[in-house]
């Protein structure tokens, strides 16, 4: 039996300790905005931030996690939306959409790290995250712009 | 979640509008198809509703108002569940704000139900201007019978008609009195200056669910009880299971069931990971079969063997091949491309569920619905497979996370449904990344041999090329080359050639022969077909011939081109964009390139640095004549996506063979472009009023011959083989 927070609720799941949090959240817990992509940790689209971190959840054995705060894309506003969803929608980011769950748990780490980095340090943050459609400009260009909102919002510690 | 069990819509059949022969397109490329009529014995039903007004299959309006537009084509990020409401929702003259969507699930009402070769907008234009104007027409005629004035006096905007003295009804008021309407078989369209939505950046209607995590692809669909399963499928092309122990996985905590299936051995599990580990507690014997035996070497030879070997004549114009052999001074290129995986960031999946003589489906598929002469769509398979009339089969379709072609096979849609008829309960088939790449549908490797001879002025006067590839269409519709009906005879599989045969250049001799070589590595599409790479040969080769005769390659072609005024157009404007007399900054190159596919024409010009031997794309410029533009953002999206996709294929692309199996497996060996890696890009849209060209595949012809003709121009050394290896 594990228990950690996810999206602020305690859960408590009985799978063996090594099994990767991705399909806890997935299979168990009925989260499935967080997307399997290569197993590997090779591209992204299962990016959750777990205390704080951006972590690749296909890799992460749930056990390790004990007492951990896991955020998911389903919890990164308490209310409406984060800053950097509502950027992703001004600049119409996501094509197919399936990586673009990763790039906003990604650029929300970012953004905590760097409230305003430079198109090299999105370079550099993000390389971990594959967008196989190819929506590179437009990550680039919400990042910057949720950068602003968040200045604007005034949010703190918030996301 | 179990299809629909609501009641029959009034819904005059009188009013469908399209014919008892519904023509179909089998897509298969540049403005191919099979022209296969596709005949419907029984007029179809409308899909079920209960909505008030059912004017036809593809659009619902409720009496509270609500407007939902049934999308029967696959949203693949290119944008069509925004591009088709946006078609009817002009015609209709409803806010946007007003408009939601829904997929369409498979049914015989929408014909055939493929998304490829980039056709969505242009083969829905026309009819979906309709539904929306028929559904307008009726229910302004019920707006005039209320008021009892002739409706020829009734306006219609923001989902409400306004009679001359302005009073309004809105449609959700007007709605069930519609309903009882005889629908027109034809109305007026508007005008593209009465145009409110077409031509608008209107924000697409999938965009909040993809950044929410709530958008369903098929690996998220079905019931959330479903169990898992992973397949064990042959380790080569074309190996046979011999036999198999499944002890040792039934073993495994969480593994419920092993059974043998058409494409292998499933492990039916409580999930991923638990599937997983019994599929590797298998004990498999395979009989690798005569493919074990295929590596690149092999694979290559045969090419270029079929390449210099006769094959069918594509185009014969003038003198090409006497003048070639006269010639002392001909230049020659030799081209090789290699097989390609599509590598969606979904992998293949699907869910399929059997109870009661029903076979219930979620899929992420590019061809939900099709006739029986190129095998049925995916509700047909799934129907098949499962054991139960396609009747009682309920396709869902859901988001696919890509799709790039490779989601209009049916392979994965067959396993589940099989797989489905056998257990109980729900089932879902998720492929893992290594599944998903050794287990595709390639784009075919393919060999080129050119030459060409230049007159005085050294424009070329007599050009040749000699192609050899597998064919997509011979595995698609087997029976159809070399024997086809009586209607194809003599024709070849054009989706080799597309771009090729039909090259724009004014060249007075052109000779084009194409060898089909069999080899059993599975091929299909892949986005923009056979123009991955047959743009890429006539542009660096035009471009080879331009450097040859001391020609600025870009006014080569314009030379060239005079007869091709969209051509022409888009080679202006981005050359024009890029300031093309000025000098690429130091220790950069560019290159350009045009190519007309699906519809569309674009060009692109491309500046690139090599550092240690590695290319860097800095900054493209594209600029696209595809018609008509519905959207210019979706456009947009959709160029700079096509170029991403077509750097990675000329940077990275590569599925070696070895011991017939594929070399790579997953992100590590076959790369994916990184954001460090996109270049800046900047689209330019040139107008033109003609009918709505493709946007989905257009963009990524042109982007790997730019890239290599920046190289030349800045190395002097031509690149003839994909990958780029400097």
């Amino acid at each position: 039996m594990t228990s950690f927070f996810v999206n602020g609720e305690r859960r408590e799941v009985d799978v063996a300790a090594s099994h990767p949090l991705l399909w806890v959240l997935r299979e168990r817990l009925g989260l499935t905005g967080t997307k399997f992509g290569c197993g590997i940790g090779q591209c992204g689209a299962c990016t959750v931030l777990v205390n704080g971190e951006p972590t690749r959840s296909c890799q992460t054995p749930v056990g390790s996690i004990e007492g951990s705060e896991v955020i998911t894309i389903e919890g990164l506003a308490t209310d409406g939306l984060s800053p950097v969803q509502l950027a992703w929608i001004e600049e119409q980011v996501p094509q197919c959409g399936y990586c673009q769950s990763g790039q906003i748990v990604s650029a929300t780490a970012l953004l905590k790290a760097r409230p305003k980095p430079t198109d090299q340090e999105i370079d550099q943050f993000m390389a971990g995250n594959i967008c196989r459609c190819g929506a590179y400009v437009a990550i680039r260009k919400a990042i910057h712009r949720a950068a602003e909102l968040k200045e604007d919002r005034v949010l703190g510690d918030e996301l | 979640m179990t299809g629909p069990t609501k009641k029959v819509s009034p819904y005059d059949q009188q009013s469908l509008s399209r014919s008892a022969f519904i023509k179909i397109s089998v897509v298969a490329g540049a403005g191919l198809t099979l022209g296969v009529a596709w005949r419907v014995t029984q007029r179809p039903d409308l899909p079920l509703s209960d909505a008030t007004f059912v004017p036809n299959a593809y659009l619902r309006i409720d009496n509270d108002g609500s407007i939902t537009i049934l999308v029967d084509k696959a949203e693949m990020g290119q944008g069509v569940s925004t591009a088709l409401p946006q078609i009817i929702a002009e015609e209709l003259d409803v806010p946007w704000s007003d408009v939601t969507f829904e997929f369409a699930m498979a049914h015989d009402a929408y014909g055939m139900m493929v998304t490829g070769g980039s056709t969505a907008v242009m083969e829905s234009w026309e009819p979906l201007r309709q539904a929306g104007a028929t559904a307008r027409w009726m229910l302004r005629e019920a707006a005039a019978q209320r008021w009892g004035i002739s409706s020829e006096l009734l306006e219609t905007q923001n989902a409400r008609v306004f009679a001359p003295d302005g009073s309004e009804l809105t449609y959700a008021v007007l709605a069930s009195d519609a309903a009882k309407l005889k629908a027109p078989n034809k109305v007026d369209v508007k005008k593209p200056s009465e145009f409110r939505l077409i031509g608008r950046s209107l924000p697409r209607l999938d965009v909040e669910a993809k950044s929410t995590g709530q958008a369903i692809f098929g690996i998220d669909a079905g019931p959330p009880d479903a169990r898992v399963a992973v397949i064990a499928r042959s380790p080569t092309f074309g190996g046979r299971l011999r036999s198999f122990d499944s002890s040792a996985a039934l073993a495994i905590a969480g593994v419920d069931e092993v059974l043998e299936v058409q494409s292998g051995v499933a492990v039916v599990a409580k999930g991923y990971i638990e599937a997983n580990a019994g599929r590797d507690a298998l004990v498999l014997d395979w009989d690798e079969g005569d493919a074990a035996l295929l590596s690149d070497e092999e694979v290559y030879e045969t090419l270029r063997d079929g390449a210099q070997a006769s094959g069918h004549t594509v185009r014969n114009d003038g003198r090409a091949a006497e003048l070639l052999n006269e010639s002392s001074e001909a230049i020659s290129a030799t081209f090789r491309f290699p097989y390609l995986a599509h590598a969606t960031m979904e992998p293949m999946n699907c869910t399929a569920w059997v109870r009661e003589g029903r076979c219930t489906v979620w899929a992420p598929t590019q061809f939900a619905n099709g006739p029986a002469i190129i095998g049925g769509g995916a509700r047909q398979v799934a129907a098949d497979a499962a054991g139960v009339s396609v009747e009682n089969t309920d396709l869902n379709v859901t988001f696919l996370g890509g799709g790039f072609g490779r989601r209009a096979e049916r392979d994965f849609v067959q396993e589940a449904a099989e797989l489905a008829g056998k257990v109980n309960g729900p089932v879902k088939v998720i492929w893992s990344r290594e599944d998903d790449m050794r287990h595709d549908f390639y784009r075919p490797a393919s060999w080129h041999e050119l030459r060409a001879t230049l007159d005085a002025d050294g424009r070329p006067e007599a050009w040749e090329h000699r192609m050899a590839s597998q064919s997509i269409l011979q595995r698609l519709v087997p029976g159809w080359i070399p024997r086809p009906a009586a209607r194809f005879a003599g024709k070849y599989d054009p989706t080799s050639t597309e771009g090729a045969s039909d090259q724009p250049y004014a060249i007075p001799h052109v000779f084009m022969t194409y060898k089909r070589v069999d080899l059993p590595i599975p091929v299909g599409f892949w986005r923009s077909v056979g123009h991955t790479h047959t743009g890429f040969v006539v542009e660096s080769f035009i471009d080879e011939l331009a450097h040859t005769s001391d020609h600025d390659p870009y006014e080569y072609r314009r030379a060239l081109l005079r007869e091709h005024p969209r051509h022409l157009a888009v080679l202006e404007a981005v050359a024009e964009a890029a300031d093309w007399k000025s000098r690429a900054p130091e220790g950069r190159g560019r290159g350009i390139a045009v190519v007309e596919s699906f519809g569309s024409y674009v060009a692109q010009i491309a500046e690139v640095s090599v550092e240690n031997g590695v290319p860097r794309v800095h900054k493209v410029w594209c600029a696209i004549d595809c018609g008509t533009v519905l959207n210019p953002r979706i456009v947009q999206a959709q160029m700079e996506s096509g170029i991403a996709y077509g750097i990675t294929a000329a940077l990275y692309g590569e599925i070696n063979i070895r011991d017939g199996r594929a070399v790579q497996g997953n992100f590590t060996d076959y790369q994916m472009l990184r954001i460090g890696e996109m270049p800046e890009v900047e689209v330019l849209l040139v107008p033109s009023g003609d009918a709505p060209g493709g946007v989905g595949e257009p963009g990524t012809p042109p982007i790997a011959p730019a890239i290599a003709n920046a190289i030349f121009a800045l190395t002097g050394r031509r690149i003839r083989t994909l990958p780029i290896r400097l």
